[in-house]
């Protein structure tokens, strides 16, 4: 057996995991805070990365501010997107808003292979692409920027859901509209500043996997790989997006450990996340920390 | 019945003329309703189940338009400007804030969570401290509490918090609507023994929605009955606890009491007619 190997290909599941947890938890905001399954998130990462990219590759900015850029751009996007497209249908049977936002998803990647092509498109290189070897392991300096931003962004979350009051404002409102309302929380403000959100940390990992795998419309499947994260967290538990996303993470690179070791049957990775998707929902329905109503005795 | 002149003191601050609210553009629930709640007083408006009261005052707080109804005739105005119809947020702003029925707690955040919720129009954190503290002085119970989820309180707790949630608010009148709701006789007690302490300490003006009462009535300055959508009957504390029709259908052992057969036939006569 292996042993370097799966040592290799547990790093890089857990690295692969934050940023599937980073991204499932965007998607929890949005369906948490406004019951919208929105199929779009993975064109965020995609849309964000190929911001990014023309700014730095086309207008010559420097990284910091090109990044900054994009994501005070993605933040106007998400409230523009949810303002134009989405305000309009609250109220709709849940399924045209979900068949909304699919259709919203091949919107932009037919816009955005349109603008900028079909082609993989390497970022500049920002961070040394030699690997440091860190407890004999090889790993991208780029993937250790990935994971201290993953883990940033999680506290960040965290800090701001706890503490701030425009985050209790929208896990009230995540709670009962009109009892947010009757606080004084503008329902709309909440709706569009979690969309706004939402595109933006999802713009950052779409960055940062597009700094070390280049940009090409392949960014999008990122935002389907979060719906198995994000279903077996619990769809509405940011926490649960977060254990969501490593699991799924982890089970990639562990499935793709067993495959070449022993099965060689080619991509076991890509399937097996719904396979445990699947155990996972027939033994636990809510998921991993899927809200139950509190009951009272 | 009354012109509604109100309790006679000081100019009213807030008055609802002649409201009438639609619900979903069709079903006509309030038929004209005006009341006046002066400043400093609790008003209490009385009524059956169903009679229109939680609507007024949804009517008054804005939270008609989460549930598709409307103001359609009339108009309430607060501190002398007309509010009706406009959204919840703006009025809270304004400063009236409305407990609404069933206490409404966010069930799955801590109780100190819960009041700064109660503080989101706020912005002076030494002001909203010193309320949180003030709000603990009033309900010591919450102090004991303040760590733990909103969700496992019990009946009573919640329903302090609720009052507590709304005093975060800093609001210059309190709608309450059925504080009394699932408590039993002795919360009653407390709670509203409480409301009382709020109003006279702080000068909060009240408009209190009660299916009891016994005890909406006795703390009350001035009173309003409803019936399907109408004010039928309105007084003083005084005037409506010593009136027949009050004592016979709300307080129960009016001076001779109709002997419950004639009060089935009376009913029956008239829904076959």
């Amino acid at each position: 057996m292996n042993w370097e190997l799966l040592g290799q290909l547990l790093v890089n599941g857990v690295i692969v995991g934050t940023l599937y947890g980073v991204v499932a938890m965007c998607f929890v905001l949005i369906y948490k805070s406004t019951q919208v399954v929105n199929f779009a998130q993975g064109e965020f990462l995609l849309i964000g990365a190929w911001v990014c990219w023309a700014l730095l590759v086309k207008f010559g900015l420097p990284f910091w501010l090109g990044f900054l850029v994009t994501l005070a751009f993605m933040f106007a996007f998400g409230v523009l997107l949810q303002v134009v497209v989405l305000r309009p249908m609250i109220g709709e049977p849940i399924i045209s808003v979900i068949m909304l936002t699919i259709g919203l998803s091949i919107f932009f990647q037919a816009l955005l292979s349109w603008i900028f092509g079909e082609f993989v498109k390497p970022f500049p290189e920002v961070f040394s692409v030699d690997s440091v070897t860190i407890l004999g392991l090889n790993v991208q300096p780029a993937y250790i920027m990935s994971l201290v931003i993953s883990l940033a962004i999680m506290v960040g979350f965290f800090w701001f859901f706890k503490y701030s009051r425009m985050g209790l404002a929208m896990r009230a409102t995540a709670f009962d509209q009109q009892v947010a309302q009757s606080l004084g929380i503008s329902v709309k403000h909440v709706f569009a500043l979690s969309w706004a959100i939402s595109a933006m940390v999802s713009s950052l990992a779409g960055v940062v996997i597009g700094m070390v795998n280049g940009v090409s419309s392949a960014l999008s499947f990122y935002g389907i790989k979060v719906f198995p994260a994000a279903i077996v967290g619990g769809l509405d538990s940011i926490v649960g997006g977060i254990a969501g996303g490593l699991i799924i993470g982890i089970l990639e690179n562990v499935a793709q450990f067993v495959d070449s070791q022993w099965l060689e049957w080619g991509n076991l990775y890509e399937i097996v996340p719904f396979y445990v998707l699947v155990a996972i929902l027939m033994i636990k329905p809510y998921g991993l920390f899927g809200t139950r109503d509190i009951e009272r005795v | 019945m009354s012109q509604p002149a109100g309790a006679a003191t000081a100019a009213p601050v807030l008055a609802v003329n002649n409201v009438e609210v639609v619900y979903d553009d069709v079903i006509l629930v309030l038929r004209g309703v005006s009341l006046e709640v002066p400043k400093g007083q609790i008003v209490a408006l009385l009524g059956a189940n169903g009679a229109g009261k939680s609507t007024t005052l949804k009517a008054i707080s804005g939270l008609l338009r989460t549930e598709d109804g409307e103001v359609t005739r009339g108009s309430v105005e607060f501190e002398g400007e007309t509010i009706s119809n406009r959204p919840p947020e703006e009025i809270v702003r304004r400063g009236i804030f409305q407990v609404m029925e069933g206490r409404r707690i966010v069930e799955d955040m801590t109780v100190v969570e819960n009041l700064r919720l109660g503080a989101f129009t706020r912005r002076d954190k030494e002001g909203i401290r010193a309320d949180m503290e003030m709000v603990f002085e009033y309900f010591p119970r919450l102090r004991e509490r303040s760590g733990g989820l909103a969700g496992y309180l019990s009946g009573g707790e919640q329903q302090m918090l609720a009052i507590g949630r709304a005093l975060m608010a800093r609001p210059k009148m309190l709608l309450l609507d059925e504080p009394s709701m699932g408590l039993s006789p002795l919360l009653v007690k407390e709670v509203f023994a409480i409301i009382g302490r709020i109003n006279r300490e702080q000068g909060l003006t009240m408009l209190l929605v009660e299916q009891n009462a016994n005890f909406a009535l006795r703390m009350c300055d001035y009173g309003y009955i409803m019936e399907n959508g109408k004010i039928v009957l309105d007084g003083s504390r005084e005037a409506l606890m010593n009136n027949e029709d009050v004592k016979e259908s709300y307080l129960g052992g009016g001076e001779e009491r109709r002997s419950f057969k004639n009060l089935k036939s009376y009913k029956r006569r008239k829904r076959w007619l």
